[in-house]
């Protein structure tokens, strides 16, 4: 068990330190001299070169990238002397536009981003799965068919397509929603949930289509195996052969894919938050974005390999706990 | 009671209807089986042999189409209610699949799955009890250290031990008959022996019946006291296991007996390799 | 992003018979049947329809633009009121002879022209990302799955880092960073360079398979090179997997085209693209839904047909695998 844990976080750290320095590679190459931005309009040349050694971008490529490395474990300083700023570990570099480290940018930002992804995974697990099961029991009826059909569509709706019918439908037309206003949830609860309830709903329809289908074909084939059929010649009712033989070997993968996909929604929904103005991470990165804030989306971008990585990891380790097979295979 | 025979299976019919017409997969069955006797149902892939067996345990596929009569006891089976069907089911005719390992499922531990048709037939069993009677079938089946195997999972088993578990699973309530589809076709040589004495053994020891379904004609001459040959749904040859051998009357059935090269050596060398085992 | 290659892994594996004898595994479903079993299906003939008539559009934008009259890049300030911000005049965002979908709000461009000229642009952008996707994923999946070993090794552990990437937030990350001239080339090339493990996985698998048959044996056995087997045995097997994974891998590119243009990183303005005038809808949707409704109606159709299609395609081949 050891051994295999020990195996896991290696290549993780492998995984990501490979996403590092891709990520870093491509920023290195293609983004716009920071010091020119920094320098402003009124610049010099002089000036420019003042600020490159300052920030230490005349050194090599590799001496770069050692220092960004180190920088997220024991965090770094940025300039010299007067000017100089610190950003302290895990430093995932500075924003010169906005004057601030990556880091806390995003931070700030989590707590918005995990509420949307908690809320729209709980919907789209319970609704995924349930109408999985529902049109697996029924497979080949109208139930079944129409499920099936509306799970295409559901996978078929780009979000913000979704996003803005909905908000036209329910706030602009019917006046079922109110207009989404940024109120915490100690001050408005129920402004707060009306506020996240659209986000939700547009988040999960897709997975909860795709889980819908999944979960389908996996009862379906978990159905026809040999110990479904030993567990009828065995007598059990039904609802135990159901319960015990049925359900559990159907659905263990999808707490592969799930936390898989919960991961990567941590690390910020970019169209979903843009549209329905949340401040999340999503939001951060989309507004760097326009504003060509290249450090906030490289750092936006590692933490959702970061998240991805570990979500990836934690699955595996969930995995290990829930399918007797893995867990005595890497025991051996 | 003793007047009917243990099984008693007439006319009995299964067809599929799809897309592309009917087929009957077995037409117009019958025989007898007696109590304590061992029937041996022989036939090629494809000839209903398995079908029979699964039409008698009433696990047919939807779509499935079962017409005349198979009677336990007397009593019919084909007009009952599946609860009812339910209770007889692992009670007093169980199973052995032919594939031990996707028979098994994977998450949960061979003495689970043994003890779970015990406790499904039988109420306010505890856990302990239903623990002891896993360990017991086991001990029956001679898997050694039952009480510590108890708790695996069937993926820490060989072949054989698996088919051992499977075996246990049917023991645990006494059943009345045991239906063994292909039990040995996914086993080494050696092995296969092994578990035909088994088979042997728990029919003597029991008093259970036993239908073996096979393809193997060696296998069956172990086991079998009474011999169904099967083609293309259709009964072939019926008759005592010593005259279908020795006198066998269809064309089908000596083609089969001439594609097993020199009978008696496979028999007198599987009987050999079967004792040096104990 | 596509789900979809998790899903056929899943679905392909059921069903059945375990007694089944070896030789039962299928070979390809002959394409005449496919065909007229799809001919029955009354859904994937409308949705085959539909996405007809968006190439047809597209490949006839000049000239349908010539009919109605506006180009994609005029402006129309006659079709809009400047006393109300730049909201079309009329009714519906300005519908009526001269502007067949309406105007857009502020500059008063033909919502049909841009839809015209935007279908051209998102049918080039996902085919052409399928294409590469397709033939990069059919490559590297025969290589590795063929050759095996260390090969197999290398591309397979390419593929789990390539998979294990935040593909979407990345693709961003990229576009962002790189300069703006073709963009649309950019777009295909960093949309396949993400895609093709999909494809490659399964291709690897099914090519490790087909490798152990009689057939591929005895093509060795006769002296045939290991190119030969591969595309002239291996290859025309592999047809309806292929098939069926293109199919199901549009609709992801055309919405990832779409989405991406949206965050505005895709096609640039003023070059329409279905995503990015969804987009520019943002700030209208209250006063002028007509102006979102368009371009979301056109793609929501167009991804819906393709995953429709795909779906049924994949029930086909599976189907006539199964009787053959």
């Amino acid at each position: 068990m050891i051994r295999f844990l020990a195996n896991r976080l290696l290549g993780m750290a492998v995984v990501l330190f490979l996403v590092c320095l891709f990520t870093y590679v491509i920023f290195f190459v293609l983004s716009p001299d920071p010091a020119v931005q920094i320098c402003g309009k009124n610049c010099t040349p002089e000036a420019i070169d003042q600020i490159r050694a300052n920030l230490g971008l005349d050194q090599p490529f590799w001496q770069q990238f050692w220092t960004f490395l180190s920088g997220l474990f024991v965090g770094r300083t940025y300039g010299t002397g007067a000017n100089a700023v610190e950003c302290v570990a895990p430093c995932l570099g500075y924003s010169f536009q906005s004057s601030q480290p990556v880091t806390g940018m995003i931070l700030q930002r989590l707590p918005v981003s995990a509420t949307v992804a908690i809320g729209a995974a709980v919907l789209w697990l319970l609704a995924g799965v349930s109408a999985g099961l529902v049109s697996a029991v029924r497979e080949g009826k109208f139930t079944d068919r129409f499920i099936t059909g509306l799970t295409l569509t559901g996978m078929s709706v780009p979000n913000y397509v979704l996003a803005l019918s909905l908000q036209f439908l329910l706030v602009v037309t019917l006046g079922w929603l109110p207009f989404p206003q940024a109120v915490p949830f100690s001050e408005d609860p129920l402004q707060w949930f009306m506020n996240f309830l659209m986000p939700w709903i547009v988040l999960s329809i897709g997975a909860a289509a795709v889980y819908t289908r999944l979960t389908r074909a996996n009862v379906i084939e978990t159905l026809q195996e040999n110990y479904v059929r030993t567990a009828r010649a065995k007598g059990l009712s039904p609802g135990l052969v159901w319960r015990r033989h049925a359900l559990r070997p159907a659905l263990t993968p999808i707490v592969t894919i799930f936390g898989m996909d919960f991961a990567g929604l941590l690390g910020g929904a970019l169209i979903t938050e843009t549209v329905f103005g949340l401040n999340g991470v999503g939001k951060l990165a989309a507004d760097s974005i326009t504003k060509n804030d290249q450090p906030v989306i490289m750092g936006v971008t590692l933490l959702a390999a970061f998240l991805v990585v570990v979500g990836n990891m934690v699955v595996d380790l969930l995995y290990t706990a829930i399918d007797p097979r893995v867990r005595v295979g890497s025991a051996a | 009671m003793t007047g009917h025979p243990l099984l008693r299976v007439r006319d009995l019919t299964v067809g599929f209807t799809t897309a592309a017409g009917h087929t009957d997969v077995v037409k117009h069955l019958a025989f007898d089986l007696p109590r304590g006797g061992a029937l041996g149902i022989v036939g090629e892939s494809g000839s209903g042999k398995s079908m029979t067996s699964i039409a008698i345990m009433g696990l047919l596929p939807k779509g499935a189409k079962r017409t005349g009569s198979i009677e336990l006891d007397g009593r019919e089976l084909t007009t009952l209610r599946e609860r009812e069907m339910q209770a007889i089911r692992g009670d007093r005719i169980a199973m052995v699949f032919q594939d031990p390992l996707s028979s098994l499922n994977p998450y949960y531990t061979v003495g689970t799955q043994i003890a779970e048709a015990y406790r499904s037939h039988r109420t306010g069993v505890t856990r302990r009890e239903a623990r002891n009677v896993a360990i017991e079938a086991m001990e029956r089946v001679h898997i050694r250290d039952a009480a510590r195997r108890v708790d695996h999972y069937p993926h820490q088993f060989s072949g054989g031990m698996r088919q051992r578990v499977m075996i246990a699973m049917t023991l645990s309530m006494e059943p009345d008959l045991i239906i063994a589809d292909e039990p040995t076709t996914a086993l080494d040589v050696t092995v296969q022996a092994q578990i035909l004495d088994l088979l042997a053994e728990i029919r003597r020891d029991t008093g259970a019946g036993l239908i073996l379904i096979t393809h193997d004609l060696a296998v069956v001459s172990e086991v079998a006291d009474q011999i169904v040959v099967m083609r293309e749904g259709d009964l072939v040859e019926q008759g005592t296991a010593e005259r279908v051998f020795c006198d066998p009357q269809a064309d089908y059935t000596r083609m089969l007996l001439d594609a097993v090269p020199r009978i008696d050596d496979e028999i007198g060398l599987l009987r050999t390799t079967s004792e040096e085992d104990r | 992003m596509t789900f979809t290659p998790t899903e056929l892994e899943a679905e392909g594996a059921a069903g059945g018979e375990a007694t089944g004898d070896p030789a039962s595994s299928s070979p390809p479903a002959s394409g005449r049947r496919l065909v007229r079993a799809f001919m029955r299906d009354r859904a994937a003939v409308a949705c085959a329809a539909y996405i007809l008539v968006v190439v047809l559009m597209a490949l006839t934008a000049p000239l349908q633009v010539l009919l109605s009259g506006y180009g994609p890049l005029e402006f129309d300030q006659s079709a809009v009121d400047p006393n109300l911000g730049g909201l079309p005049l009329g009714w519906g965002g300005g519908i009526g002879a001269d502007h067949w979908f309406g105007v857009e709000p502020g500059n008063g461009r033909d919502i049909f022209a841009r839809i015209v000229y935007g279908a051209r642009v998102s049918m080039t952008i996902a085919l052409l990302a399928t294409a590469l996707t397709s033939t990069l994923g059919v490559v590297f999946g025969l290589i590795a799955g063929y050759f095996g070993g260390r090969t197999d090794m290398v591309i397979s552990r390419i593929m789990e880092f390539l998979m294990a990437f935040p593909a979407l937030i990345f693709m961003i990350a990229v576009l962002s960073a790189l300069p703006a001239e073709n963009r649309q080339a950019l777009l295909v090339v960093v949309i396949s360079f993400f895609g093709w493990p999909y494809l490659a996985r399964i291709v690897r698998g099914q090519t490790m398979s087909l490798k152990q048959r009689e057939f591929v044996e005895s093509a060795k056995a006769s002296g045939a090179s290991s190119a030969q087997i591969i595309f002239k045995e291996i290859l025309p097997n592999l047809s309806s997997t292929i098939i069926v994974m293109t199919t199901l891998a549009v609709p992801g590119y055309v919405g990832t085209e779409a989405g991406l243009s949206f965050l505005g990183v895709g096609v640039v303005p003023p070059t329409p693209s279905w995503g990015q005038m969804i987009a520019s809808s943002v700030s209208w949707y209250a006063v002028d839904p007509a102006y979102f409704l368009f371009p979301g109606a056109f793609l929501f159709l167009l991804v819906l047909s393709f995953t429709v299609l795909g779906d049924r395609i994949k029930k086909i081949a599976e189907s006539g695998e199964a009787r053959s």
